[in-house]
């Protein structure tokens, strides 16, 4: 059985800060992730970062984890990284099963753990939801951004959150056509100077909208959307139908961390934070002693969070198994500010609310 | 209206923009930012300090035209493409704008374009005078054209035809 101080599962935005932070204080770390290349979402995100310098505000996602990855170099004697490896189980005992590729099956035993595995895409159930030609926002971006193959000529896309909006708009440079953005909210969710750069570029934005049905023989050939009233239900006569190729369900993320569950974590369903969440205190160590959540698998935000979320458990996490930082208390408590920060406006509200139900 | 079509009304608009005397003196930055996001690359690259977020990176940011150089390097690094400028300095007839554009094929100096509004309508041609892409401004091209004064409060865009 391998020996670990610190296993930090997944290796995005979250993964890599609360590696540097835990390496940074002396601790051993032992990053997985199941993909073949560290960095998350990151990797697809071809488009500038919000936030403020401290989290990369106005650098392209894509350039974020090379950041990173040199800070995590710095410590290299530190840290070990292991891709291709997805963890399977996370045990009472406090062990983790992992998978590298698809025939090294072996076991870790950490003194600490921080689960930082992200969230995954929702979907939508419409008639003919299965045809092809009808993606996730995130594989659309992935074959984009990553292997660089265009999903189609015309895309509806369903979703005026961040990602929607921001998908649409890697699609038109992509010079793909987007025809619409549909949303059943009455409301754009994204942020406004988003909405407002795909707009200008001549995209409508139709709010109060749904997906009433797909048509196609073999593939994707027409979408038809209806308008909705107030509580959501449809209205018949409204139907608009657009002559696509793609459709691109953007209608949100929901926190992936089964692992926490199955270690036996309090889980609690809190809808701000888009799902089923694991209940922990202000240093991100969930119900269950040593063990850590940080990132999108907390609660779905952005990655400007997720990387202050990560450096503050990777900090934590080192100071609860004997390597306490020197500066512990100082950066504590500047890695709260930054997250206080960040949620503090009106489109941090929600999460705010969300953090209230489960403190521990 | 914005926050279903993500198109600011003109009164929206005005308040962004400095007094005609202050466009009619040379290039001045319009942060059209107009809701609270927890953001603040702009006051960060700003030399000058002609644009304030503050402390709580939640406000929206405000600008002190006599302080605005209309350098545009915070064209090139608002992650939300919120700013534009404006000289009105250089013609009687005409005022320069300036956009951040991010798509292919990049006009060239000289070419006539699409001139297009905050919807995305084609209001006019413009003529593009100059493409700005530095490393610095890390893929963000910097795109001036020459616009009728009559469009200034209009044009935000424009369509490269090919
Ligand atoms: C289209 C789009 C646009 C976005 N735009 C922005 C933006 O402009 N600004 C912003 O701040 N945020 C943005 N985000 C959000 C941001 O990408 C996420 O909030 C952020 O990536 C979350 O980081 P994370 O580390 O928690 O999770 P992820 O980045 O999802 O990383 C999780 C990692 O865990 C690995 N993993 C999962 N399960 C396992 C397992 N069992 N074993 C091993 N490894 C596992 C995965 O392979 C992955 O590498 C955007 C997201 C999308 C999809
Ligand atoms: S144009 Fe230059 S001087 Fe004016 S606000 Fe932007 S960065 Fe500052
Ligand atoms: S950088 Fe752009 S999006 Fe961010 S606060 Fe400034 S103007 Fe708004």
């Amino acid at each position: 059985m391998k020996q670990a101080d610190i296993v930090v599962i997944g290796g995005g935005p979250a993964g890599l800060c609360a590696a540097i932070s835990a390496a940074q204080s002396g601790a051993g770390v032992l990053i997985i992730d199941k993909n073949k290349n560290l960095g998350g979402q990151l990797i697809k995100q071809t488009h500038m970062f919000f936030g403020s310098e401290k989290q990369y505000a106005s650098t392209r996602g894509i350039d974020i984890p090379e950041i990173l990855m040199k800070e995590l170099d710095k410590y290299r004697e530190k840290v070990e990284i292991k891709t291709n490896s997805t963890a399977l189980g996370l045990y009472e005992d406090g062990i983790i099963t992992v998978l590298e590729k698809e025939d090294n099956y072996y076991k870790i035993e950490p003194k600490a753990v921080i689960v930082a595995t992200g969230a995954y895409e929702k979907f939508l159930s419409f008639p003919n939801n299965d045809l092809p030609g009808i993606y996730g926002a995130g594989a659309v971006q992935t074959l984009m951004n990553v292997h660089g193959v265009k999903p189609g000529d015309r895309v509806l896309m369903v979703g005026a959150g961040n990602i929607g909006l921001i998908v649409s708009y890697q699609l038109m440079q992509a010079g793909v056509e987007v025809k619409a953005i549909i949303d059943a909210a009455p409301k754009i969710g994204g942020y406004l100077v988003h909405a407002s750069k795909i707009r200008r570029m001549g995209v409508p934005i139709l709010t109060s909208h749904t997906v009433k049905e797909a048509i196609g023989q073999d593939f994707l050939e027409k979408a038809v959307v209806w308008e909705v009233d107030e509580r959501f239900n449809p209205i018949p006569g409204t139907e608009v139908t657009f002559d696509v190729d793609v459709m691109c369900i953007s209608v949100g993320l929901t926190p992936l961390n089964e692992l926490l569950a199955m270690r036996g974590c309090q889980m609690k369903y809190v809808p701000q934070l888009s799902g089923l969440v694991p209940v922990r205190n202000e240093n991100y160590e969930t119900s269950v002693e040593n063990i850590f959540v940080a990132g999108d698998a907390s609660g779905v935000e952005e990655a400007s969070a997720a990387m202050v979320e990560g450096f503050l458990a990777g900090l934590c996490a080192a100071a609860k198994i004997g390597y306490k930082a020197d500066d512990f208390d100082d950066r504590r408590k500047d890695y709260m500010n930054q997250l206080n920060n960040l949620r503090s406006g009106p489109a941090g509200s929600h999460i705010l609310m969300g953090l209230e139900q489960i403190r521990r | 209206m914005f926050e279903k079509t993500g198109i600011p009304s003109r009164d929206m608009i005005m308040e962004k923009f400095p007094s005609m005397d202050r466009i009619n003196k040379g290039p001045a930055a319009i942060v059209e930012c107009y809701r609270q996001i927890p953001c603040n690359p702009c006051e960060t690259a700003c030399r000058f300090k002609a644009i304030r977020v503050g402390e709580d990176i939640n406000n929206i940011p405000q600008i002190n035209f006599d302080k605005c150089m209309g350098c545009a390097i915070c064209l090139s690094k608002c992650p939300g493409l919120a700013i534009m400028i404006a000289d009105g300095s250089k013609s009687e007839d005409t005022v320069e704008i300036k956009i951040p554009y991010e798509f292919l094929p990049l006009p060239e100096e000289g070419q006539l374009v699409k001139g297009l509004n905050r919807e995305g309508a084609y209001i006019t041609d413009v003529k593009v005078l100059k493409v700005t892409n530095p490393k610095s401004f890390d893929r963000t091209p910097v795109i001036t054209i020459e616009v009728d004064r009559k469009f200034l409060y209009e044009i935000r865009n424009i369509r490269v035809e090919v």
